[in-house]
């Protein structure tokens, strides 16, 4: 396996040095297809998930061990395409290390399956999300504003949305 | 102890007007209620005295924490995390800066490392002893209050000596610590260390037997282990529902593999539980603390970085680079390279976690905190559901609410 100091930038290098990882070998065995990117960095295993199949790939993972669902969240990269990158957070006590699931959601259909029937942690993180960045997640049990006012207009972790607000 | 009814089944056979006899009432705990330790507001649906739903209803205090840091310079976020969960300041900073080191990739030094590992027990044992207090207060025992604060009052003027600031000490910066612990200031923190394991002891004595206090807390709040972590839930509040992680044993930061301690782990998954296990916690914390002052190294306390730390006083008046360097990191920052991490450590409440992400400049793009509270508010209702109104503040208590992890 590759350590700390290494980066290994894309899918093919990262499957050819760090095959025996737990979590990449989970993966591969339950759905090469939805594994589309990789990167190593800083110690770091971030793993792209197509969009459709991230709730299976959580499946996957908690099978595999990683236990301890830590956070979801997304990053704005206002203007690109795709603009949201939802980011989730699971460590494992078994194997003592956190890992990285991105989905790429673009601005056209902000949505994604939400992960909260699989794993119940994530509903509040889902929540403040979609009050946030305005991301909506399919299946939540009660997707609704949590930080802001339910009739607020914005979401204020938006790039385009200022600092000092609208008023 | 009583057993409880079935849930539905009241009481109390109450007079109510007729046709709403078997209907539950809603009932408001809060936005500000002295029991929930900031302003948390619970919707609780209740049937006589039983708690049937519950529905936590926060952001009253929606700080817009993380789009601030979007807008400052890295070091200019450090103050911020105080601010945040400020019982625990220097955790905070802690967490942080070692996130940035990460993402800079900087080495410190041995001093630095143990001096923080030395803050982060003390800020540990500050942020039970408010725990134990209020906790002990909401369950009606005024004089362990009194006691914590008392000795909490000894913990703030440490840290007012070392860093100027009795609670947002941001002491701990990124490349190491602010500057060097005054003179005899080692010795203060042994003489508290020396003295502090008696008053665990004392308190121990006030509660652990009394029948009061122990009815109040056994077999309330059960959150058994596989719950606990479906929830997200971290920290004493995990290990009291028996999972044995410790971020500092299991994934060591800042030179916690140097240290000997063990983790209190307990099944019992109750409040009485994380009672026990928190006041395990802090003489723990006790043993850590003296292994520091035992072993401290010598060396610098900064990393050797002009470009990201700024200088000492008293080379910046000599030394026409350092003046350059400060106003360049002042004025314009410092560019940190692109990236992402993540890094966890262990704070009083739980599992603390900074996601960081850099696109190259001098201000993080994305500075995503996860803090335990707000996982833990999660978990209230499956502790409380079936159980009784007055149960609800035990549990609160228990959990450890602060309302500045909660609201973003």
């Amino acid at each position: 396996m590759a350590d700390a100091k290494t980066t290994l930038i894309g899918k093919a290098a990262v499957l050819e040095s760090m095959a025996e990882h737990p979590a990449v070998t989970a993966l591969l065995g339950w759905n090469a297809d939805a594994l589309t990117d990789a990167r190593f960095d800083r110690g770091e295993l971030t793993l792209t998930i197509a969009k459709d199949q991230i709730r299976g790939a959580c499946e996957t993972l908690i099978a595999a061990g990683y236990n301890a669902f830590q956070d979801v969240t997304a990053v704005d990269w206002f203007p690109s395409t795709p603009r949201f990158r939802v980011v989730y957070h699971a460590c494992s006590h078994r194997y003592k290390h956190v890992i990285r699931l991105t989905v790429l959601v673009d601005e056209s259909d902000p949505t994604v399956d939400s992960i909260t029937p699989v794993w119940p942690g994530a509903n509040y993180y889902e929540r403040e999300v979609f009050d946030l960045f305005g991301i909506r997640f399919e299946g939540h049990p009660n997707l609704r504003r949590i930080m802001m006012p339910d009739e607020w207009v914005g979401h204020p972790l938006r790039k385009d949305y200022p600092v000092e607000g609208y008023r | 102890m009583p057993t409880l009814p079935e849930v539905g089944t009241p009481i109390l056979q109450a007079p109510t007007a007729e046709g709403s006899r078997d209907q539950h009432m809603v009932l408001n705990m809060g936005p500000q209620h002295p029991s929930t330790h900031g302003v948390l507001r619970l919707v609780l649906e209740i049937d006589g005295e039983i708690v049937v739903r519950m529905y936590p209803e926060i952001g009253y205090l929606h700080t817009g924490i993380e789009k601030t840091c979007e807008a400052k310079f890295y070091q200019q976020v450090v103050p911020l995390t105080d601010r945040v969960d400020y019982l625990g300041p220097m955790n905070n900073n802690l967490v942080y800066s070692l996130a940035v080191e990460k993402l800079l990739e900087l080495e410190i030094p041995a001093k630095a490392q143990w001096l923080r590992v030395l803050l982060s027990e003390l800020t540990r044992i500050n942020s039970h002893l408010i725990w134990l207090g209020t906790h002990a207060m909401d369950i009606g025992a005024l004089t362990v209050f009194l006691y914590t604060f008392r000795e909490r009052e000894d913990l703030l003027r440490i840290f007012e000596a070392v860093s100027g600031q009795r609670m947002m000490t941001s002491y701990i910066r990124i490349g190491g610590l602010s500057m060097e612990p005054p003179l005899g200031w080692l010795e203060r923190v042994q003489n508290f260390i020396s003295t502090f394991p008696e008053k665990i002891d004392e308190y121990s004595n006030l509660l652990t037997g009394n029948p009061i206090f122990v009815n109040r807390l056994k077999g309330i709040g059960h959150l058994s282990g596989p719950d606990a972590l479906a929830l997200g839930v971290t920290g004493p509040v995990m290990r009291a529902s028996g999972i044995d992680f410790d971020v500092r044993r299991d994934m060591p930061y800042s030179s916690y593999e140097k240290f000997q301690f063990t983790v209190p782990v307990s099944n019992d998954c109750d409040v009485w539980a994380r009672y026990v296990c928190r006041l395990e916690e802090m003489r723990q914390s006790v043993k850590i603390c003296q292994q520091v002052l035992d072993g401290m190294p010598e060396g610098p306390i900064k990393a050797n970085a002009p470009k990201i730390l700024l200088p000492d006083r008293e080379e910046m008046k000599t030394q026409m680079e350092a003046l350059i360097h400060h106003f360049k990191i002042v004025t314009e920052g410092f560019p940190v390279p692109a990236g992402e991490v993540y890094q966890s450590i262990e704070s009083g409440h739980g599992q603390v976690g900074y996601y960081i992400v850099s696109d190259g400049g001098p201000k993080p793009y994305r500075c995503h905190m996860r803090y335990p509270s707000f996982a833990d508010l999660q978990a209230l209702e499956t502790m409380c559901k079936g159980r009784l109104l007055a149960d609800v503040v035990a549990v609160i208590g228990s959990i450890d609410i602060v309302l500045g992890e909660i609201d973003r």
